[in-house]
């Protein structure tokens, strides 16, 4: 048990290592940016704001490295967002009650989902050209739902989702948190997780040994798409309307970001759900810290970039293979811990 | 004296015909931005109404933010062989190319609502409002409002690169210039959007003292100024009282936020751009008369004292 709570932390080491390092940075620039508050009976600061506003890329992030693990890849979440926003603010404003438009809403991102996943696991269509069709279409169907306006809306209990809280923290913190707790217990505690590693390692062997492979792979982009939904439901809720335009553009390059740098490998297998929601966080981190630092404008995507570039490189196996050199030429005691941890870190080479 | 009638009568339905017909034989390809905004979709509409009011044959294009499209819409346009394009450029640069291919193709381009940096022999004219007196009139009313009191302002900015994110920070800060009060001490992108500018006024609040720090908010458009109020409201200051509140586009939302008296004021940018780009293409077309190269909108300014709730209702059937 040890062994393996070891095993997990060393797995999460360059992920917190990289987040820390980035508030560290931020509160250099910005002295005020740990300072945490109670106002309105919630908790108010910087750091609750990343965790906040990280809330849709989080869980996009939870059905994408399911998704990427199964070595699929899902470019339709930000427009699957626009489509269940638009969605929502139709059912709500024309006066169905809250629960109702919460279960059309999610059914209609499980139904995208299913879509995505009937073209890869039945069609056999290549998960970047099969997701690409509802990322291309999804904008025009919210567009055609919201008819090109931004759809506002007043009822409370839909706002809540966006702007309430709940054990002091906003609602969509409390959302994603229990999201990624559910579904990271659900594919650990069960065979679940082993199932897609495997199918995502090697689809036709897992078939052959009895996994219900294409049952799995239309199961993890419905999961995908049932994410998507409860991100367009919050980004609709945070500004009272759904915008059919802006909701969700870009995410999905964000979240396969999220996942990358949790060191989830595109190629399939071992994923960590941990993992890639601090990815989501470092993101949103890096975000946030560039609005509090007060560079002109121009320069938000240049320093998002570096930074980026930055940790992927620390993370690449290159780089490992030479940190580990480094610290072997500086005592071979210490080379077979180390070992363990570029094994644990990569999970490619552990197949 | 009934012959003579009926004769007059015949010859106008004979010149309405006729003209009617000379009219619809005109189709215009326009290539909208996409719908980014409330005011975006009125302007959509609006031309839609107008074409259909004069009989012209409406080729409509939706470039979903993305310039490629356009150029790519354009040059459809052009292939088609229509008589006229309506361009509603997403952003200044790099349309020489293209313009250059229509030009050649002696179809003229009416630039709508926003300009580009190209040679002005390559349209026809620019149905435009002037962006920095927008952003002028807006600064002109905070100095106005404000009357010598020291102003912390910060800035919600459009998309980076853009013209009326330009020229709107433009005009602003010229009407600021006489004024040592008025400071801006915050200025980032919130891409136009509302989600984008609640995001960053959030961070202008935490990073200005939660907030105590400022006495106005100057957005690019109303969007961001109505995603931005729900911000200052979330931390618990009161918009319009607390933070003065000023904002470009005059769109139905932002009439209800006034008359909640949670934003102050904001300067109109008239969604009827097809109206006037008709108008010109017509005498362009009957006798080759060159409009001049550039036809200004009005920028009127709205404030509480305006009854909002009335111009909230008439501008909520325009499509926004």
């Amino acid at each position: 048990m040890s062994r393996f709570l070891s095993l997990h932390v060393l797995r999460l080491l360059p992920q917190v290592a990289a987040l820390a390092v980035i508030l560290l940075m931020i509160s250099f620039a910005f002295p005020d940016f740990f300072r945490l508050e109670i106002q309105n009976g919630r908790l108010y600061g910087s750091l609750v704001d990343i965790l906040n506003r990280g809330a849709p890329v989080a869980l996009l992030a939870i059905g994408m490295t399911v998704v990427i693990a199964t070595k699929g890849i899902d470019l339709s979440v930000g427009a699957v967002m626009a489509i269940c926003g638009a969605v929502a603010a139709a059912c709500i404003t024309s006066g169905h009650s809250l629960a109702v438009t919460l279960l059309v809403t999610l059914g209609a991102g499980v139904l995208c989902g299913l879509w995505n996943g009937v073209l890869v696991a039945v069609l056999d269509i290549q998960p970047i050209i099969a997701t690409l069709v509802l990322m291309v279409a999804g904008r025009g169907i919210a567009q055609l739902i919201t008819e090109g306006a931004i759809l506002t809306f007043n009822d409370p209990g839909l706002i809540f989702i966006g702007s309430g809280s709940l054990f002091g923290l906003p609602m969509p913190v409390v959302i994603w948190l229990a999201f990624g707790i559910v579904v990271a217990l659900l594919v650990r505690r069960t065979a679940l997780g082993m199932l897609i590693e495997a199918l995502g390692i090697n689809r036709r062997a897992s078939t052959l040994s009895g996994v219900s492979t294409g049952v799995l792979l239309i199961a993890a982009y419905m999961l995908s798409g049932l994410c998507a939904a409860v991100a367009g439901i919050i980004a609709a809720a945070d500004i009272r309307g759904a915008d059919a335009n802006n909701a969700g553009l870009w995410l999905e390059l964000d979240a396969i970001l999220a996942v990358v740098i949790g060191g989830t490998s595109l190629l399939g297998g071992r994923f960590s759900i941990a993992a890639s929601l601090i990815g989501a966080m470092i993101i949103q981190a890096i975000n946030t810290g560039i609005l509090l630092s007060g560079f002109p404008p121009e320069f938000n995507l240049i320093i998002k970039a570096a930074i980026i570039v930055l940790i992927l490189v620390i993370q690449s196996p290159r780089a490992r293979t030479v940190f580990a050199w480094l610290s072997r030429s500086r005592g071979a005691a210490d080379g077979a811990g180390q070992d363990r941890a570029d094994r644990a870190g990569t999970g490619q080479e552990a197949k | 004296m009934t012959i003579k009638a009926a004769l007059a009568g015949a010859t106008v339905l004979a010149v309405s015909f006729f003209s009617a017909a000379a009219a619809a034989e005109m189709t215009v390809g326009f290539s909208q931005i996409g719908s980014e905004s409330g005011w975006r979709a009125a302007e959509t509409t609006l031309t839609k109404q107008q074409a259909e009011e004069r009989g012209i044959d409406l080729k409509f294009a939706d470039a979903q933010q993305k310039q490629e499209n356009q150029i790519k819409a354009l040059r459809s346009f052009i292939a088609q062989g229509v008589d006229a394009i309506l361009l509603a450029p997403v952003v200044a640069t790099g349309w020489d190319e293209v313009l250059q291919e229509a030009k050649e193709a002696e179809i003229p381009v009416v630039l709508l609502d926003r300009t580009v940096d190209a040679a002005d022999d390559l349209y026809l004219t620019a149905i435009t409002s002037d962006l920095v007196h927008e952003g002028n009139v807006a600064g002109q009313w905070l100095a106005d409002t404000v009357a010598g009191k020291p102003c912390n302002v910060v800035e919600l900015q459009g998309t980076t690169g853009s013209s009326p994110a330009i020229d709107r920070k433009k005009g602003f800060e010229q009407a600021l210039e006489s004024h040592d009060n008025l400071k801006i001490i915050r200025s980032q992108t919130g891409d136009f959007t509302r989600t984008k500018g609640k995001e960053v006024m959030e961070s202008f609040l935490k990073a200005e003292d939660g907030g105590k720090n400022i006495c106005a908010l100057y957005a690019h458009n109303d969007d961001m100024a109505v995603g931005a109020i729900q911000a200052i409201k979330e931390a618990g200051l009161k918009p319009g009282t607390d933070i003065l509140v000023v904002s470009i586009d005059a769109v139905p939302d932002i009439f209800e936020a006034m008359a909640a008296g949670e934003a102050n004021a904001t300067v109109e940018l008239t969604p009827n751009m097809a109206g006037p780009a008709f108008d010109a293409l017509d005498a362009y077309r009957k006798d080759g008369t060159a409009p001049p190269k550039w036809i200004q909108t009005e920028s009127k300014l709205y404030t509480q004292a305006d009854d909002p709730m009335k111009v909230y209702e008439e501008k909520k059937g325009l499509g926004y």
